[in-house]
């Protein structure tokens, strides 16, 4: 095994390219979890830890651009007031430790059905930037990025640089199902996002599919049932329909976690509590404003 | 490969370091300091958390390659010579050691709680502790030792 150390993304990108087989590396999480247990042996272990701009975020023309290499730890003390949606799933990562080295790159890396980072991007109308040697750049939205179990867009020779993503312009909710508050790979998670300037509701559902994904005639309906001018209630009847929207929009299976009809029942009902408590912040800030 | 990295202070070179290995592994067989446990070399037990450039990590899950350059400090890097940290000694008074394979973790987290968070909250404890498994005490002494930990620090100062 090799051990690739670029400093630059350019040199990342190089090794990349001349490497394929190189497996990155950067908080290592995922990886180094499967190397102690001998179920990867890559040819080479490609660090990302020392490529600057991977570990860095910045603001222009209204979108965050954030590296792909910030931990959770910092997404949440730095950008956890304006991604508030992707701040409360990165809270419920592991523990402590785990979210002090885990980054949403490893995240979209490992592209886990599981992975808590992905609702809140895929509610958020997040866009994916990776980059190849021999092609340049590639934006992938979010609902693009997802391609299997544990399969993502990715070329072999590509990297993942950021993910861009508005600050939030509504309310945002991530909600998670486990046994315990920590340490727990979701049996299933829902993350929903208002966009009021856009009458538009985005939403993601984690861990009840082959791939993280979008509730879509879930969205249709609430973007058309909510009363956005006159920000009046959700009424109980429409949150329970967009909440069996979203558990239509699954489509789990029984493992070891939970049956494939504990994950509908359960959607459903975080569903449901989320689009209320988000429109109902939605409804307060109106009027705070009046 | 070579690894050059300060481990609790002093500048270290390591030979014949695998690729693939962890920073536990090479602090523990090939550095002689076998303070920080390994308990599971998955990232759920936190028993062999140790600081790297400050932050807490799992030292299992860190690639012994990424710390070249870098500052380790483990349990064994705590206390002054022959005078314990005081979070040390709080372990030891409040009795929150019984087997002791938790413990080296344990302490380190709480030694960073107790340095970002001169008085943490018992939620506050108990979120720094998250991923810090013990089988042995049930963990009230331990919650005790880290509030006698933090009261201590704050009468110092
Ligand atoms: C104890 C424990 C608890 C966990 N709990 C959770 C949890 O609650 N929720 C959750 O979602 N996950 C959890 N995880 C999984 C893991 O922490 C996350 O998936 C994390 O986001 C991975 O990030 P990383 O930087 O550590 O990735 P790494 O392990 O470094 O990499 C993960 C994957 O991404 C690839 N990769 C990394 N960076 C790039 C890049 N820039 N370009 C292309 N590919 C890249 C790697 O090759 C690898 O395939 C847990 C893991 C552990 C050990
Ligand atoms: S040995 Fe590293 S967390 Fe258990
Ligand atoms: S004292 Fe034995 S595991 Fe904690």
């Amino acid at each position: 095994m090799d051990f690739l150390r670029p400093v630059t993304w350019e040199d990342a990108l190089a090794a990349k390219a001349a490497r394929p087989g190189a497996l990155p590396l950067q908080g290592g999480t995922d990886v180094m979890v499967e190397i102690n247990f001998d179920a990867v042996r890559p040819e080479a272990l490609l660090d990302l830890t020392r490529v600057r701009e991977l570990a860095e975020w910045d603001e222009a023309d209204g979108r965050l651009r954030v590296g792909a290499g910030v931990p959770y730890a910092r997404l949440i003390a730095e950008l956890g007031d304006r991604l508030p949606g992707l701040a409360q799933a990165a809270r419920t990562v592991g523990s402590p430790q785990i979210r002090n080295r885990g980054t949403v790159g490893g995240n979209l890396g490992a592209a886990s059905p599981a992975g808590d980072g992905h609702p809140p991007l895929l509610a958020a109308g997040a866009v994916i930037e990776v980059e190849s040697e021999a092609r340049g750049v590639r934006m992938i939205p979010a609902d693009g990025f997802f391609r299997g179990v544990k399969r993502n867009a990715l070329e072999p020779d590509e990297l993942i640089r950021a993910f861009w993503i508005v600050p939030a312009p509504g309310p945002q909710y991530f909600a998670k199902i486990g046994t315990r508050n920590a340490m727990v790979i979701a049996v299933c998670s829902f993350a929903v996002a208002l966009h009021p300037d856009e009458r538009r509701v985005g939403t993601g559902v984690g861990s009840a599919a082959p791939t993280p994904r979008r509730a879509p005639a879930a969205e249709e309906f609430a973007a058309a049932e909510l009363d956005w001018d006159g920000r009046g209630p959700l009424s109980p009847a429409a949150a329970r329909r967009f909440g069996e929207l979203v558990a239509g929009a699954a489509a789990p299976i029984d493992d070891v976690r939970g049956t494939a009809a504990y994950r509908g029942h359960a959607l459903a009902v975080l569903a449901r509590r989320a689009l209320t408590w988000a429109w109902n912040d939605h409804r307060a800030e109106g009027k705070e404003a009046v | 490969m070579r690894v050059t990295v300060t481990v609790n202070g002093s500048e270290e070179t390591v030979d014949d370091v695998w690729e693939g290995e962890s920073l536990l592994y090479m602090l523990r067989e090939r550095m002689g300091l076998p303070g920080s446990k390994n308990a599971c070399e998955q990232g759920e037990c936190g028993s062999c958390t140790v600081y790297l450039d400050g932050v807490p990590a799992c030292a299992c899950l860190i690639a012994a390659g990424q710390v070249e350059g870098r500052e380790v400090r483990t349990v064994e890097g705590l206390a002054g010579g022959e005078r314990l940290d005081p979070v040390q000694e709080a372990f030891v008074e409040a009795g929150a050691v019984q087997c002791g394979f938790c413990t080296p973790g344990l302490i380190v987290q709480s030694h960073d709680l107790i340095g970002r968070n001169p008085a943490p909250t018992d939620a506050e404890i108990r979120e720094a502790l998250a991923g810090n498994l013990c089988r042995c005490t049930g963990y009230e002494k331990i919650l005790d030792a880290v509030r006698l930990a933090a009261r201590r620090k704050a009468a110092a100062r």
